[in-house]
């Protein structure tokens, strides 16, 4: 007989933050697994895979590289998520705000000068800000689904950018081929440590954790957010305009998301290319609730994360475990996350005679 | 089958290692695609691996390596892990390539398709085109709907120059054919990619030709029961009936020859544009389709592209216009054909700007 899921009346506090903790310990033993049905040394493989890439300085600094537009994104998701907005799109907004920052670094091409990055900065926020914008109108002016129009704008977004560094923007001395120029030094964002490519865009992404965090908890507008989440009808009972909420978590979701776009190009890219993100906006969704909604969450998540990377390029070199690899890992701590959520939330029950007894 | 392929793999890095004094040199290459594309990264992996077996070197690989941030992080990685002699397999890696290179200079570095070469950085690429000319001649022989489906990645000169070459041998053969275009905006996405081919044979295409690497619109053509041209390798085991014949990219004497080089000391950086002549493109055996006479004019292309007697891009050659750009008896010269940015009379639509 099949079991039966059964809500719980109060599901454990405690354990819904353990919930992610749970879910890597399964991950890993689940790896343990998956790596002796492939002949290869468990040990040697999560070594590669989680110690060797942090056991250097070096290490270190590109892991918060890579953490940085996850962890920009994963904050700003999580904050509509909350909200019940599902904002699927952030990878276009990205590119968006990376191809107008990028638009801005090359305009001051070969010129000097402090204003340029903080235009480059203001010109990616603006520009995410304008990619969700179209969602948020359409949401509300024509109820269109969010969840289809910011997924289908990410590969406009795509395709746009595309366009430029084919077109107006690709590099008259590049022989064709569809890169802009690389920017002039005022235009890149200052490295930390001039040995690492870590530079101040990982401050700013812990900048906006904090502010995220203060946003959620300290603020009407955060309150205001997590009730029309929770319940919208009381929500709105409470005279919190659900139009309000929606263009303010996607403006916000499409301004941090274009400032890590703008913060990817003036750090460690450098020009503008054909493709500027290997997926930032949708692997940030995994962050967003590996983080559990939250921006403290967000920012372990998305370092955790950030690792499976860097972890599956080391057993590729190491131990010459194929890259697909990666994807299992990423996708086995989403899917023991979300079954450790649903055993939190409900409950198995065996003795199904006895409830429909009772229903008759 | 995994397991087995990891276990062979291990047994040649045991064989490599115990071969002694020669495994000092530690070589690393970093692909686009993943391995397993049977087509551009495939065949790089195949001249990885017979590095390996001749030479007696220890080797790794990263595959499907973005080419945007990641790309400099992980040739860093294999440069700053012992590796002597770095290959980067795509045009993307250009600049990762050359940065990274800046701060190693005792490594080497072999940067695939691109135009930027520094003391420890050295290029190559191959003449695909050669081959493009040869399939465009075979496609206008055989072409009964005169209209040919040409499935392209991005816009860069590389491949513009291959659409051109293979409309130029087509228009040769068969005046009244015209080649439409569908570019994907990737070098490997199968299910684009047979789209692609969906859409092109929809719009009458009986031949599908493809600068993409993964074997799915050959797939459809045998469906669909049309003819393909295989790309990078030999695709014919995944349509047995549709492919005539496939452009294949052998790098494996290349790699032999440039690892043997920094074995013994003397590397150096250089750009080598290798061809037809040089065995770096090679044409597979033709499909059972192909009639005999096809067949001879096929490897007579072949022939007089290797002695140079004939140029892909020989005059008289029209743009889409109808202008005369090259005239009767000259040739495009290597630096217009690096830069190439425009199509010849008898391709449809306009390049992406």
């Amino acid at each position: 007989m099949l079991p039966k899921l059964v809500k719980r009346p109060a599901p454990s506090r405690f354990m819904v933050y353990l919930s992610p903790v749970l879910a890597l310990f399964l991950s890993l033993l689940a790896g343990i697994v998956l790596f002796v049905i492939m002949d290869v040394s468990p040990l040697a493989a999560l070594h590669a895979f989680f110690i060797e890439p942090i056991s250097s300085a070096y290490g270190l600094s590109e892991l918060a590289v890579k953490a940085t537009p996850l962890i920009l994104i994963g904050v700003a998701l999580s904050l509509g998520f909350k909200a019940g907005v599902w904002n699927i799109g952030a990878e276009g907004q990205l590119i968006v705000g990376g191809l107008c920052g990028g638009a801005v670094a090359l305009y001051f091409y070969e010129q000097e000068g402090f204003h340029i990055l903080p235009l480059m900065m203001l010109a990616g926020i603006m520009g995410g800000m304008a990619w969700a914008g179209i969602v948020a109108f359409l949401r509300v002016k024509f109820n269109a689904n969010e969840i289809l129009t910011s997924l289908m704008l990410s590969y406009v977004a795509g395709l746009w950018l595309n366009l430029m560094v084919h077109g107006p923007l690709k590099d008259p001395e590049g022989f064709n081929f569809p890169e802009s120029r690389i920017f002039s030094d005022s235009a890149l964002l200052p490295v930390l440590h001039e040995d690492y490519r870590l530079h101040i865009g990982f401050l700013l992404a812990l900048v906006i954790v904090g502010l995220g965090w203060i946003l959620i908890s300290r603020t009407l507008l955060g309150y205001q957010i997590k009730v029309s989440g929770a319940a919208p009808a009381a929500g709105e009972h409470a005279g919190f305009s659900t139009a309000r909420i929606i263009w303010v978590t996607l403006l916000i979701g499409g301004g941090v998301a274009g400032l890590a776009g703008m913060i990817e190009v003036s750090g460690p890219i450098g020009q503008l290319l054909p493709s500027i993100s290997p997926g930032y906006g949708f692997t940030a969704i995994i962050v967003a609730y590996v983080g559990r909604l939250h921006p403290i969450g967000a920012l372990f998540a998305g370092l955790l994360l950030a690792l499976t990377y860097l972890g599956g390029e080391t057993a590729q070199i190491l131990l010459n475990l194929p890259v697909a690899v990666t994807g299992v890992f990423q996708g086995l701590l989403l899917f023991f996350l979300l079954a450790c959520d649903v055993l939190i939330h409900y409950r198995l029950q065996f003795n199904q005679p006895a409830l429909a007894a009772r229903g008759a | 089958m995994l397991r087995r392929k990891i276990s062979t793999l291990l047994a040649v890095m045991a064989l490599a290692v115990s071969n002694g004094a020669a495994a000092e040199l530690k070589v690393g290459f970093v692909y686009v695609g993943p391995i397993g594309d049977h087509g551009w990264s495939y065949q790089h992996d195949q001249g990885r691996l017979a590095v390996e077996k001749e030479l007696g070197v220890e080797t790794s690989y990263v595959e499907s390596v973005p080419e945007g941030a990641d790309a400099e992080r992980v040739i860093r990685q294999l440069a700053s892990s012992g590796h002597d002699l770095i290959f980067t397999t795509s045009f993307g890696y250009m600049n990762p390539t050359n940065k990274v290179a800046k701060r190693f200079k005792k490594v080497k570095f072999e940067h695939a398709t691109g135009y930027k070469r520094a003391k420890n950085v050295a290029t190559y690429s191959s003449r695909f085109y050669e081959g493009r000319a040869i399939i465009g001649a075979i496609a206008g022989r055989m072409t009964k709907t005169n209209v040919v489906g040409y499935i392209a990645s991005f816009p860069i000169p590389e491949v513009i120059r291959g659409i051109d070459a293979f409309t130029i041998a087509l228009r040769k053969e068969n005046p009244d054919a015209i080649v439409k275009v569908v570019w994907v905006n990737s070098w490997f996405d199968p299910g684009k990619e047979s789209d692609a081919a969906k859409a092109l044979i929809d719009q009458g295409a009986d031949m599908i030709t493809q600068h993409t690497d993964s074997p799915a619109p050959l797939q459809v053509a045998e469906r669909r029961g049309v003819y393909a041209f295989g790309q990078a390798s030999d695709m014919k085991a995944f349509a047995p009936k549709a492919q005539l014949t496939s452009i294949i990219d052998d790098w494996t004497p290349y790699y032999l020859e440039r690892v043997k080089a920094a074995m013994d000391g003397n590397w150096e950086s250089k750009d080598t544009w290798g061809g037809l002549d040089t065995g770096m493109v090679k044409m597979a055996p033709y499909g059972d389709a192909v009639p005999e006479d096809v067949r001879k004019l096929a490897d007579s292309i072949e022939k007089s592209i290797i002695d140079g007697s004939f140029h892909p891009f020989q005059g008289p050659i029209k743009n889409q216009k109808g202008e005369l750009v090259v005239k009767e008896g000259e040739v495009l010269s290597d630096e217009v054909l690096l830069g190439l940015d425009w199509y010849v009379e008898g391709v449809e639509g306009s390049i992406p700007k």
